[in-house]
């Protein structure tokens, strides 16, 4: 991932910070923002790197850690949890061997959950990276993970 | 009766979304045309004569918020901003109109522009939103090729610039001030209230912050007048309501509907009504931040009004329906997990508030019915005094769905 690259495509204004942090992290393989991103961006929007972190730290979607290159967000939320989300996580977890918030250790998958995604009417739901399954069941996600592992 | 009106969603699933030229063929920008043609003041006119509520979920009056940001300054910088932040647990309304016909949404913002006397408006998206993020990136860049956007539109003085920002993964900066922030590549932190972004907005300058659904009713109500919007739904709730409707129903799904349509008619003939058949055990109006009604709320209206009335909320429009089968402590759990996981942390009263209720909820589990009623009361107790106590509607919503699933449902809770 070539940073400057990157960070060229936007004006260097702070408002742009998080749309920069989105560039940086969506080109990077392992979807995480690695300090050097970091430093960089700080210099590049004239701001001090203790703000960046703070926006990195407080957001989400933001990960300082290494992740897998699918990312995993399984929905939580109220209306998925009603639908039965929370045993099918389990499921998923043992089935992954991770725990939520943990990567399998091919660096294929990161499990993490999440908040509302806005899919409450195919709950449970879930999105992998930038595409979205519903109605899932564990016989669903293991098609899936299935297809993503041979793609 | 359920009277499904399209307003917002009036060329959903019907053109292609990253064509403007569909949009244009079935009138898309004709309202534009026609707002320039006339005065600002009367593009507010119009949208007071509706009586157009926001429908982001507070529903505050839109004319009122146009016209108190227009009059802030004639001349200085203002600007108009979307909120397309959308994250109420049982909402996607935002993301069906940005998804289908984006381009409805950027004829909003403009003529919303143009109103109150804005050169530059931006539409923040939350970073979820994947498709929507493409459609209306790829509709404003072909709103300016058509010169929709961009400088002397269309031939006016008016010169009218648009923009995305993209959230991160927090529902506090689908609170207005707190998107500011965000918008301004800040944390997510609520401002103190008041100022009001009116006066005192993105950078400092009088800012308009609408939601996706209020602006995407804008075209609409120019083209055909406030009054002919103000005519359909309630005297009070005047006008159509995009509901999102999900759990336990056998269609679930999103409709527009004339405001005022009875909830057990939009559960039954809207959703198909429950799964198992049997009648539901409650439905959650509003999301998470939202209010708890029994069965017995069957015959009430969806309006602002009606609901309020009786201690109910029409929020942003979601309903949840919970059926005759399923228990209700977990769902209070989860909803104060939610709660807990999205407090910023900035103000006390919610930062330990928050953890307190969720922790409190989790001790339903455990105890007999007696600790069970003690449990109940110090929740209540606790999430009046946050609401009181904290600095933005976060911390003013647990209320909401413990007040109201405890008026309701407090024998199902004690025994369950």
């Amino acid at each position: 991932m070539n940073i400057n690259i990157i960070l060229n495509e936007f004006k260097p204004v702070k408002d742009n910070l998080l749309p920069i942090l989105h560039g940086l992290q969506d080109n990077h393989p392992q979807n995480y923002l690695p300090d050097e991103a970091l430093k960089a961006t700080a210099k590049y929007l004239n701001i001090s790197l203790s703000s960046v972190y703070g926006v990195v730290g407080y957001y989400t979607m933001f990960s300082r850690k290494p992740r897998g290159k699918y990312v995993v967000r399984f929905c939580t939320s109220p209306v998925c949890s009603l639908m039965g989300s929370g045993n099918v996580l389990d499921w998923f977890s043992q089935f992954l061997g991770i725990k939520v918030g943990e990567t399998t250790p091919d660096g294929l998958f990161t499990l993490e959950g999440s908040e509302c995604l806005g899919r409450c009417g195919k709950a449970p739901s879930m999105m992998i990276n930038r595409d979205f399954y519903g109605n899932l069941t564990p016989e669903k996600i293991e098609s899936i993970i299935h297809q993503l592992k041979n793609a | 009766m359920v009277e499904e009106k399209r307003i917002a969603l009036k060329n959903s699933g019907l053109i292609d979304p990253e064509d403007i030229n569909d949009y244009i063929r079935v009138g898309g920008y004709d309202a534009l045309k026609k707002a320039l043609n006339g005065n600002p003041s009367s593009v507010i006119d119009e949208l007071t004569k509706a009586g157009l509520r926001g429908r982001g979920g507070a529903g505050f009056p839109t004319g009122t918020k146009n016209l108190s940001t227009a009059a802030t300054c004639t001349d200085c910088n203002k600007y108009v901003v979307c909120n397309a932040d959308e994250g109420e647990p049982g909402t996607f309304k935002d993301r069906i109109i940005m998804e289908t016909d984006p381009h409805i949404l950027v004829e909003g913002m403009i003529i919303a522009g143009y109103g109150i006397g804005a050169n530059q408006g931006y539409i923040y998206i939350r970073g979820e939103y994947y498709t929507s993020i493409e459609r209306i990136k790829k509709a404003i860049e072909q709103a300016y090729s058509k010169n929709f956007l961009g400088e002397k539109i269309l031939g006016s003085k008016f010169t009218f610039n648009l923009e995305i920002k993209l959230g991160a993964g927090s529902y506090l900066c689908g609170e207005e001030l707190t998107l500011l922030e965000s918008l301004e590549g800040k944390r997510g932190y609520p401002r103190i209230k008041p100022p009001f972004p009116a006066q005192k907005g993105l950078w400092g300058k009088p800012t308009l912050i609408n939601n996706v659904e209020t602006l995407a009713n804008f075209p609409a109500i120019v083209l055909n007048g406030g009054k002919w919007y103000q005519s359909m739904g309630t005297e009070k709730s005047p006008g159509t309501k995009i509901f999102t409707i999900s759990g336990d129903v056998k269609n679930s799904g999103h409709r527009e509907l004339v405001l005022g349509a009875k909830l057990g008619d939009i559960i039954n003939n809207v959703a198909g009504g429950t799964i198992d058949g049997k009648p539901w055990k409650a439905a959650l109006l509003g999301g998470a931040a939202g209010t708890f009604v029994p069965y017995s709320f069957a015959d009430v209206e969806m309006g602002y009004d009606k609901l309020k009335e009786r201690g109910a909320t029409l929020g942003s429009g979601a309903i949840i329906v919970i059926g005759s089968e399923k228990h209700l402590i977990p769902i209070l759990q989860s909803i104060l997990k939610f709660f807990k996981h999205e407090s910023c942390g900035k103000c006390v009263p919610c930062r330990l508030g928050t953890s307190y209720l969720h922790e409190q909820s989790l001790l339903l589990n455990k105890k007999n019915s007696e600790d069970r009623k003690e449990i109940l009361n110090s929740m209540l107790t606790q999430a009046q005094l946050i609401a009181k106590s904290s600095l933005c509607p976060l911390g003013q919503s647990p209320i909401l769905p413990i007040q109201s699933i405890i008026n309701h449902f407090s024998d199902a809770l004690i025994n369950e």
